[in-house]
Parts: structure tokens; C-alpha cells; sequence
């Protein structure tokens, strides 16, 4: 009988239930939008802003001291001057960390002076597309090609295994005249190497003054076989939050449970944590102007998210609330009727509800599939590439629908409660 | 033995006295009518006995029970287990069928069950049209389907508000054969009337005029015509004559 009745009310009453159920497909699809871009933007943006270079710096310890010291952000002058290296044989166990399919490329430098045409100059070896085989079996390849995409380079990219090529910063290939394809001639206390200019790199920083050559031309130059001066890393991480701004202070200050929460999440400074763990001597830092960056974005997106999401759940209870009402008075004689004939509060609520919250799942499926179509179209127009579908979405869109139904419910109830059956039978 | 008492009930409304100090009495297996103009507060009179009103003074003690002194609640379970009301605009729910509308007061009073409910209607001879919705019965069949839905709990007392009401003489006939059949079989009935003929087919009529009790008169100690011209000298009835219908 019960359902004959929720049948019977659903189907008298279709257009008042279906404008129900579009305002709450309304409510669930913008939430179910908004949260599945809130959950996917953090990995969006990271990726934009991978772009923008590495965002964990690995230093030796000792030169990490006194970059600390003089607040130089780069610690390489310090790894020269303190004769510490890291370890190039070692650089493959940063892939054998808990957060490797997290670290997207990372570029190993060794810096050392060379004399050009009477002139001292920075020289720096790295990898520039370098396949690296992991302790795992599998191989990576990773270097300077995919982490400093800002560069403006005229001719090509050098290739690891040219160790006589060179790429040349603009500021020093425009004082001394280098062009692409020219062949230099660097001065080292060993003795002199030849290098072919492959490539001038305009970069916008220090590195304009600099020669780029590949790591074994560099070590072998210097005479340093298996050192590295410092380890850029690009990482996708989760923003920081205050447990992630304890932990970069002093990892040992947490709990046990806090210890573990930060370990497993993949903040810069716990992966920066984990780096240290596997690379002998080193310090992990993470590059303070790229992280806030993120953490900053994403506050404010996720944000902007959850207002959207909160004010079009408000909309929709206030739809709900009204249609509700509306539906509850027109329905006043029959709902006086049942009172009359014995029926509870209680159970002429239950029954009002079970309408309400049936064309609601009705609504709320519908809401929830137009709300990943939404998300789709916010992902291509904005980032360029699919939202991924979180499935936790669908219990949080879930309680708030059902929330939303309920507070949206609460109007009608009241006034469904206050209705005397003589003053709807008989006038009264 | 009494199955209702009316002691000193007024009821007002703002400033208006609806009712003003009536009382009176229906005892087991009676028929009674409760006549009056409109305005004289026979509705309200039967609203009250109904437990859908509550008075402002006095008491109603139903079958041992005094309504005005229960809770919201227990005044819900008197009414889906002592009453049976029938109205004069039917109030059947549109979208159910006449047997699914029998069966909405079994539901709310304890279990819902078919054969009995078709019983019901077959009963007040609705059988064959058991399966229509309210829209597709005359306003004499919506009738016989609501009388059906009030005896369907087995009431204490039934409770009519005009029954007659929007009926035309045929199915005012059929609905009056009903109540007889209803009262030789025991049952307690209290219709609101201002037809004198219906009033004139219960035992005893109560006469309301402007909230008041005018008289109580015994129909069965007086022939009909007598008792016809006691309603129209002195219940004013007279001026109102055979009542106007309404459809």
C-alpha cells in the first residue's frame, strides 16, 4: 500500500517531481563537477607547473650548509668548495623510492671553471636525455631536455653520448663570439678539450654565462669520475599542509601516526625526506618558490571549487524547499485525510520523504553523470586534457544530495506536521 | 449504556463562540442526528467528536475515554481505532483505485488486506467498480466507496458530515438504505445534517442554533410529521425548507 501510494503521488505529480529532480541533478552535477576537477586540478596543476622546472634541489651536506650560511639557493659554488660530492652511481635509487612514480624527471650537475680564450667560465655537465638502468631491472630516461622546456635554444639539443659537443649560454656565446657549430677550445689544469658548439641557450639566468656539455665530459675534465654537485628533481606533489610544515622542520618531532600519514603522502618534503634516505650525504630541499607556488594555487582553486559546490547546494535545498511546499500543500486534503483515518506524523513524513528522496536518487544519478560530462568540458577547456573520475566522489555527492534533500525537506515536514486534518477537511 | 458524552463543550474560535456550552449524549447502537443552519456549529460539534478538533471547554468521553484530556497522538490512534468518518466531499485519494482507497485506512490502522476491502465495497454494491479511480465513479459511488473505507476497522461510531450532501435523491436513497442496514446491525451513528429527512430516518435529532444546543428531539416518539413540524417551529429550519442541494 505504502508504495502504491509513493507510486501514485510520483506519477499524479510528475512535473512538480521531475522539476525536483532537475533542481537536484542541478545541485549534484555542479558538486559532482567541481569535485572531481578539486580532486584532479592538484595533479593538473603540479603538471603545469613541472613546466616551470624542478622543485626539489639535492645538495651534498656540507655544501647544503653553507648554501644555508650565505642564503644562496644554489649550492653548487659550495659542493667546489668543499671538495663533497654526491654519487652518480647512486642517482638511480631516487626511481627505488616510496613516491618514484611521483618523481617525473630529475637531472643530475656537476659544475666545475674551465678557461675560455683566456677567460675563466662555469662549466657544467649534466644529463641531457640520459637512459639510466634501474636497481629494479627497468630503465629510465630522464635530463635537462624535459626539465628546462623554457629554454630558448638555437640548434639541437646535445645527446649524451656527444661527449665533444657543447650548448653554450647566450651571454657568453655573445661575448666571445661563439656561434652554432663553431668549435671551442676549453683550458683546464689536465690540459685542453676541443667541444663543437651544438646549440646557444638563452635561459634567463646564470646559466646564460655557462658551457652545458655532458656529465662524463664534465667529470672527466675535472677528473671527478661518479661526482655529482647537486640533483634537480621535478616531482608531482600534494600541497603542504601544516603536518607537511612540522615534518619539513624536523621530521622527528612527529608521532609515530603523524610520521607515518606524512611518509605516505606525497608532500615535497617527505619525498624530499625519502630522496635523502637513498642518496649517501645528501640534503634534500625543496625549491621553496615552485612548491608555494602550487600549495598556493590549489588553495585557492580548490577553494573557489568548494564555494561553487557549496552555493549550488544551497540553491538547489532552496529549489527543493520550495517545490517541496508547494507540493505538500496542493497535497494538504489528502495529507489531512490520512491524519484523519489514523495516520502518524511520523509515518505520513516517511512517506512524503520517501517520494522526495526517490525522485532525488532520481535526480542525483542523472545530476552525477551531467556532472562528469561538466567536469570534461572544464578539463579540456581549461587544462587541456580529461578530468579523471575520482569514485570517491560518488559517496560525497551522495550524502549531499541526500543532505540537501533532507534540510531542503525540512520546511515542508514543519508545515506537514502543523496541519490539523479539520482545517483541511472541513475549512476549520 | 453511553458510548459518547458531551458534557459543556464550547469552542472558540478568536473571538467567536462556535459552540457555547452543549451537551448531550449517544448511547451504544444509536442513531443520531445533529441538524442545525449553517453557522450553528455542526461541523465544528462533529470535529471535535472526530478528534480532528480539540474544545476549549467541556468534556467528550468517547467509549470511557476522555478525548479533550489526550495527547496529539493518542487522539490519532481514537481516531483510526474508534471512528469511522465519512464526508460529504468524499475525500477519496485521487490517484488510488476504490479498493486501494478502502485499503488506505486498513493500512494506517493495522494491515492492509484485499478481500476484506473488496468485501467492504461489495457491501455498500461497489464490487464491480472496484477497480475505477475516484474520477471515474459518480458522486453516489464516491460516496458508497467512503462509507465503505469508515466501516472497513469496525468503529465504535461513525461519524457522518453531510453524506447526503452532494447526492441526488437516488443515491441519497441508496446511501440512507446503507445507515438503516448499518444500524439494525448494531452500529453507532452520528450524521450532521440540515435535510430533515435524513435527520428523520435516526433515532433522536440534536438541534444546534448559533453554537447552541435548541433541542434534542426523539423521533421515534413521534410520527414524522409531527416531527417535521418540530423542526420548522421551532429549530428555524423552516425558513431553510427542504435543503438546498449542492450538486
Amino acid at each position: 500500500m505504502f508504495w502504491r501510494m509513493v507510486r501514485g503521488t510520483i506519477f499524479r505529480q510528475f512535473s512538480k517531481m521531475l522539476m525536483i529532480a532537475v533542481t537536484i541533478a542541478l545541485g549534484a552535477s555542479l558538486a559532482t563537477a567541481m569535485l572531481n576537477v578539486m580532486f584532479d586540478v592538484g595533479d593538473k596543476v603540479n603538471q603545469e607547473l613541472k613546466t616551470y622546472g624542478a622543485n626539489i634541489t639535492v645538495l651534498p651536506k656540507t655544501s647544503s650548509l653553507i648554501s644555508d650560511l650565505y642564503e644562496t639557493e644554489d649550492g653548487s659554488d659550495g659542493a667546489q668548495d668543499t671538495g663533497q660530492y654526491l654519487k652518480e652511481s647512486e642517482l638511480g635509487k631516487i626511481k627505488t623510492i616510496f613516491w618514484a612514480y611521483n618523481i617525473v624527471d630529475y637531472a643530475p650537475y656537476f659544475n666545475t671553471n674551465v678557461t675560455l680564450a683566456g677567460k675563466e667560465v662555469p662549466l657544467t655537465g649534466t644529463w641531457f636525455s640520459y637512459t639510466l638502468d634501474l636497481p629494479t631491472g627497468e630503465s629510465v630516461t630522464s635530463g635537462i631536455n624535459n626539465m628546462k622546456t623554457w629554454w630558448d635554444v638555437e640548434g639541437e639539443w646535445l645527446t649524451d653520448a656527444e661527449e665533444d659537443t657543447a650548448m653554450v649560454g647566450s651571454t657568453l656565446a655573445e661575448s666571445a663570439g661563439i656561434k652554432v657549430g663553431d668549435t671551442i677550445s676549453v683550458e683546464v689544469a689536465a690540459g685542453n678539450r676541443d667541444f663543437t658548439v651544438k646549440a646557444v641557450f638563452v635561459s634567463g639566468d646564470e646559466s646564460d654565462d655557462a658551457i652545458y656539455v655532458p656529465l662524463a665530459a664534465a667529470q672527466a675534465l675535472a677528473g671527478k669520475e661518479d661526482a655529482v654537485s647537486s640533483i634537480d628533481v621535478s616531482a608531482l606533489t600534494t600541497p603542504d599542509n601544516d603536518l607537511a610544515r612540522r615534518a619539513a622542520k624536523d621530521p622527528s618531532s612527529l608521532s609515530v601516526k603523524d610520521m607515518e600519514t606524512w611518509y605516505c603522502t606525497a608532500y615535497v618534503s617527505s619525498i624530499a625526506y625519502q630522496i635523502e634516505e637513498v642518496i649517501t650525504d645528501s640534503v634534500a630541499k625543496s625549491v621553496r618558490q615552485v612548491s608555494e607556488s602550487e600549495g598556493a594555487i590549489l588553495d585557492k582553486t580548490q577553494l573557489l571549487m568548494l564555494l561553487i559546490t557549496i552555493l549550488s547546494l544551497i540553491g538547489s535545498a532552496l529549489g527543493i524547499s520550495n517545490l517541496v511546499t508547494a507540493s505538500v500543500m496542493e497535497r494538504s486534503k489528502e495529507i489531512g485525510l490520512i491524519k484523519a483515518l489514523g495516520g502518524k506524523n511520523g509515518a505520513i513524513s516517511w512517506l512524503v520523504l520517501t517520494e522526495i528522496l526517490l525522485t532525488a536518487l532520481v535526480g542525483g544519478v542523472g545530476g552525477y553523470f551531467a556532472g562528469i560530462g561538466f567536469a570534461q568540458i572544464i578539463g579540456h577547456t581549461v587544462f587541456g586534457s580529461a578530468i579523471s573520475v575520482k569514485p570517491m566522489v560518488i559517496p560525497m555527492v551522495a550524502v549531499m544530495v541526500f543532505a540537501v534533500t533532507m534540510i531542503g525537506s525540512i520546511p515542508s515536514i514543519r508545515l506537514l506536521l502543523r496541519l490539523r486534518p479539520a482545517e483541511v477537511l472541513h475549512g476549520r | 449504556m453511553n458510548l459518547l458524552e458531551v458534557k459543556n463543550v464550547s469552542k472558540i474560535y478568536g473571538g467567536l463562540k462556535a459552540l457555547d456550552d452543549v451537551s448531550f449524549d449517544v448511547k451504544k447502537g444509536e442513531w443520531v442526528a445533529i441538524m442545525g443552519p449553517s453557522g450553528s456549529g455542526k461541523s465544528t460539534i462533529m470535529n471535535i467528536i472526530g478528534g480532528m478538533d480539540t474544545a476549549s471547554e467541556g468534556t467528550v468521553i468517547l467509549d470511557g475515554t476522555d478525548i479533550t484530556k489526550v495527547s496529539d497522538r493518542a487522539l490519532t490512534n481514537i481516531r483510526r481505532d474508534k471512528i469511522g468518518l465519512i464526508f460529504q466531499q468524499f475525500h477519496l485519494i485521487n490517484y488510488l483505485t476504490a479498493v486501494e482507497n478502502v485499503m488506505v485506512a486498513q493500512y494506517y490502522h493495522s494491515m492492509p488486506d484485499e478481500d476484506e476491502a473488496l468485501a467492504a465495497l461489495e457491501r455498500v454494491g461497489l464490487k464491480e467498480r472496484a477497480r475505477h479511480l475516484p474520477s471515474q465513479l459518480s458522486g453516489g459511488e464516491q460516496q458508497r466507496c467512503c462509507i465503505a473505507r469508515a466501516l472497513i476497522n469496525l468503529p465504535s461510531l461513525i461519524l457522518a458530515d453531510e453524506p447526503t450532501g452532494n447526492l441526488d435523491e437516488k443515491n441519497e436513497s441508496i446511501v440512507l438504505d446503507i445507515f438503516k442496514q448499518l444500524h439494525n446491525e448494531g452500529a453507532t451513528l452520528i450524521v450532521v445534517t440540515h435535510d430533515i429527512e435524513v435527520a428523520e430516518q435516526a433515532q433522536r435529532t440534536i438541534v444546534l442554533e448559533h453554537g447552541r444546543l435548541a433541542k434534542i428531539v426523539d423521533n421515534t416518539a413521534h410520527k414524522n410529521e409531527n416531527a417535521r413540524s418540530d423542526f420548522g417551529d421551532q429549530s428555524g429550519l423552516g425558513a431553510y425548507g427542504k435543503p438546498k442541494r449542492t450538486s
